[in-house]
């Protein structure tokens, strides 16, 4: 057969690869801040690591005595990391047994029951709770939620204690779960909750069993938000907590975290070669460690209970 | 004696979004045990008039009903009426198949337990898969993600699970429109094994499969002020061989716009 005639005729297209010099540039770009967050996180564990390792050189601490002791007051040869994990336990507990449940049930009120008319309104007052600075919880647990608590438990909870610390810092938290866990329920496909009335299914048997789990996996990541945040969180401890280790799962005692015993120390006199400055890394390193395990331990309950959608 | 034959009566239902009327005095009598098709061009109403049966309008804001709709000579828009109990009646298959993020199993367990069922989960589901003609395909995997299913797979799925809380009317809009040919035939033989036990209304835009899948025939179309109507209801070799209307035999004869 005889190829038609325009095809004799053909036109040439030029398909040779071109240097596009806006596509280089821009790939360049993205990747620098790529690595740029990945070195800074190197950079912090390096310089956590060294100073870490002169803190664990020296004869007297070993291993032993950092895990498995429970007093810590290095400048006279104690070296119980738990006096300060058990007060940082504690207080993260407490705020996530407050900022988990208000959180969800909130996000699940904003994302399913709430009119859009409700929504415009509470939303943004949530999240002015997140933009107040974390010194000023500090001493609305101090001076407004302790005296409250005292009203009720006398003198069996102490000025400062742990008790009170926590639940504003669920209240400081409650926000970012919430407001994460609303965007992760929104995004649940409408035709899921359909399927869901279609069968003759509540508004409660919907959020709780369909879209819930469906939306676990954004939940997940604010729950290992909230938890980081809460190990992490400083002012409102040292300011409500305690200023003293005290190895003490009591909510009502008084005691002082990895970040406030940090910064207590930190702010006063220290010469760089005391066994309290090199200490200082190790309680941060702890720290790092103690984010990252439960950080995992969330990752792996999300992920045995969600249900992805596809 | 009242003709009983009647699963679902219409008297003027019309449905408004706000002071827009999007769908105006439908009066439509649905056979039990047939296969009633809406039909009509895209935007005439169809799946919003559809979707009225089971009240899940009442999830769009603004949107309300006025007129009767009839089921058991109750009106499903009165005061007393509980939507979940109606919808629990009144299955629904969707547009495109969604099925639960769940196993295959849990798909169909799940909407049985919160309607309390309190047999045998194992023998409901295997009866609900075989009556969509699923199970040969699914029984080694009913544990496995209902995700892991072909896309007609899923939607015969979707049919299972309305069936196993045994509605007494199914709704299906444009059931197949997502679905390849084979898959498309497969659900129209489903069809025709489900109407043995179940009034199906289905919404189409596929003029064949309404001709051959259905027993009787809505003709919708829009008017001047873009409000829906049945211009036409009756059986489906009427419709298509001798309408009465103009513009049904425009439509279905491909004349149409």
């Amino acid at each position: 057969m005889k190829p038609p005639a325009e095809a004799q005729n053909f036109r040439h297209f030029d398909l040779k690869k071109k240097f596009r010099i806006s596509e280089s540039i821009i790939q360049a770009l993205l990747f620098l801040a790529g690595i740029l967050s990945i070195f800074t996180t190197l950079a912090i564990v390096y310089e956590l690591g060294k100073e870490a390792l002169l803190f664990f050189n020296i004869p007297d601490v070993t291993l032993g005595k950092f895990l498995g002791t429970t007093k810590w007051q290095p400048g006279i040869g104690q070296y119980g990391i738990w006096a300060l994990v058990s007060a940082t336990l504690v207080t993260s507990a407490i705020a996530m047994l407050i900022s988990l449940p208000l959180g969800l049930a909130s996000a699940i009120y904003l994302s399913e029951y709430a009119s859009p008319k409700m929504r415009s309104i509470l939303k943004p007052i949530l999240e002015i709770l997140a933009g107040i600075p974390t010194v000023v919880y500090g001493y609305f647990a101090l001076l407004f939620i302790t005296p409250i608590l005292k009203s009720f438990l006398g003198d069996n909870i102490q000025v400062y204690n742990m008790l009170s610390a926590g639940l504003v810092m669920g209240i400081m938290i409650l926000p970012l779960i919430s407001s994460m866990s609303e965007d992760a329920l929104s995004a649940v496909p409408r035709s899921l909750r359909e399927g869901a009335y279609a069968m003759g299914a509540t508004k409660l048997e919907t959020s709780l069993q369909i879209v819930l789990p469906a939306a676990l996996s954004g939940i997940g990541a604010a729950i290992i938000i909230g938890i980081s945040r809460a190990v992490g969180e400083t002012m409102i401890v040292a300011v409500a907590a305690g200023s003293g280790p005290n190895f003490s799962f009591n909510p009502l005692e008084a005691a002082e975290t990895m970040t406030g015993h940090i910064a207590r120390i930190s702010g006063g006199d220290l010469s760089y070669n005391s066994i309290d400055y090199t200490s200082l890394f190790a309680i941060a390193l702890m720290l790092f460690l103690v984010t990252l395990i439960l950080n995992l331990i969330s990752q792996w309950v999300v992920n045995k209970f969600r249900e992805q959608y596809e | 004696m009242e003709n009983n034959n009647y699963a679902i009566e219409t008297n003027d239902l019309s449905i408004h979004y706000g002071r827009f009327t999007a769908v105006k005095s439908v009066n439509m009598k649905v056979e039990r045990q047939k296969i009633t098709a809406i039909i009509g061009p895209s935007g005439c109403g169809k799946s919003t008039l559809l979707r009225a049966f089971n009240r899940m309008n009442d999830f769009v804001p603004g949107c309300f009903v006025t007129g009767e709709l009839l089921l058991d000579k109750q009106n499903l828009y009165g005061k007393t009426i509980d939507p979940v109990e109606v919808r629990r009646k009144i299955g629904m298959v969707f547009q495109k198949p969604n099925p639960f993020p769940k196993s295959i199993y849990e798909n169909i367990a799940w909407g049985a337990r919160i309607n309390g069922f309190k047999g045998k989960m194992d023998d409901l589901v295997e009866q609900s898969l075989r009556a969509a003609a699923l199970w040969d395909e699914v029984k080694d995997k009913l544990q496995e993600s209902a995700y892991a299913l072909s896309g007609g797979q899923q939607q015969r799925l979707c049919i299972a699970r309305t069936i196993a809380i045994q509605p007494e009317i199914i709704l299906m809009d444009e059931p197949a429109s997502a679905l390849d040919p084979i898959s498309t035939l497969r659900i129209e033989e489903l069809m025709q094994e489900l109407k043995k036990n179940y009034t199906i209304i289905i919404v189409t835009h596929n003029m064949q499969q309404a001709a051959r899948a259905s027993d009787y025939t809505a003709m919708m179309m829009i008017d001047d002020k873009r409000a829906g109507s049945v211009i036409e209801f009756d059986d489906t070799k009427t419709i298509f061989m001798r309408p009465s209307d103009k513009r049904t035999e425009d439509y279905v004869t491909g004349r149409f716009g």
